[in-house]
């Protein structure tokens, strides 16, 4: 099982989520350059935070163009799992991978702070350890956090399952008192129809040792290597079962 | 030859920083002002293509690149 954290110019929460993975959760984490197109050999991949190509033009704009992102979009298409953490789910959105756009904070502030996300969904590679309705406490770190989208995408996002995270109060209710930059439906992140891809705009990685102050956010990141170790077993029980004849 | 493009927020896209520059001309005494969007205007040096070449690419470009459809418009002219 090997993470790839991809590094664009400008990336700057790239170490913090590779400290996350490698040092507090033991587990093996490469960075990939941002020109580099060959990912193979890794098993999930991670946009992390930051401010890639400066954020010109719009948040992620051009990263999307970069040539990691012909490759991650390939991996996404054929099943891998891909994570997009604040500045990397706003190059997800804007590659199409993801569905929506933020726009910027209502506030027009750069809000940096802990706030509270309840899990809307469980039955998904980035959530199976976390318990129903769980809130964690995440920190966020961004100007243009404002998810958007139109009417009809909502109602499919809502009817699909798609919406994984919500802005919150500590107790779990959704009101617009809890939600730090105005996002729509208090949409903290979301995931794609096919449940491999998802987004969200707080920082797990940030959240990862009680010592700062909250490690909600291995509850993300556990839930990714979960999925990868089933997905490890269930391919050498494949490979078993095609060597064994029935 | 060049082309001017324009990429605005769309209507039903609530645009904060048009509505931050609107109070602040309310502030100011401008009160006939009742809603500013903000939005982006690009200036492309286009080399080597007939008039409709060049509006097909930055009809593309506008679509592709400059613009993201799922919160903005666009607009382009094609200036000599």
């Amino acid at each position: 099982m090997k993470f790839g954290v991809v590094v664009f110019p400008g990336s700057n929460c790239d170490h913090d989520t590779h400290h996350a993975l490698a040092t507090v959760l033991g587990r093996p984490v490469d960075f990939i350059w941002h020109q580099s197109e060959d990912i193979a050999g890794f098993d999930a991949i991670i946009l992390p935070g930051g401010f890639a190509y400066g954020d010109y033009l719009r948040t992620g704009a051009i990263a999307r163009f970069s040539p990691v992102m012909r490759a991650v979009t390939k991996f996404a298409k054929s099943g891998g799992l891909v994570l997009g953490i604040c500045n990397g789910f706003q190059v997800l959105l804007e590659s199409g991978l993801l569905p929506g756009a933020v726009l910027r904070n209502a506030g027009l502030r750069f809000v940096c702070r802990h706030v509270y996300i309840r899990v809307e969904h469980t039955d998904t590679p980035f959530t199976r350890a976390a318990r129903p309705g769980q809130v964690l406490k995440i920190p966020i770190a961004h100007s243009d956090g404002n998810y958007f989208c139109d009417d009809a995408t909502l109602h499919d996002l809502e009817r699909n399952g798609q919406i994984l995270f919500r802005y919150v109060s500590p107790d779990g209710r959704e009101s617009a008192e809890w939600n730090p930059n105005g996002a729509l439906s208090n949409i903290a992140g979301v995931i794609n129809h096919e449940r491999n891809v998802a987004g969200l705009m707080p920082h797990p990685e940030r959240a990862a040792e009680s010592l700062l102050d909250s490690a909600d956010g291995l509850v993300i990141l556990r839930s990714m290597i979960d999925s990868l170790a089933r997905r490890e077993s269930q391919s050498v029980g494949a490979s078993v079962a095609e060597r064994v004849p029935a | 030859m060049k082309a001017h493009v324009w990429v605005m927020p769309k209507q039903s896209v609530l645009d904060p920083q048009g509505k931050t520059i609107q109070h602040a001309l309310a502030s100011l005494g401008f009160a006939a002002v009742k809603d500013v969007r903000q939005g982006k205007f690009f200036v492309l040096d286009l080399d080597g293509m007939s008039r409709d070449e060049a509006a097909k690419q930055v009809e593309r470009i506008s679509r592709d690149v400059l613009a993201n459809l799922v919160i903005e418009d666009f607009r382009f002219v094609i200036v000599e």
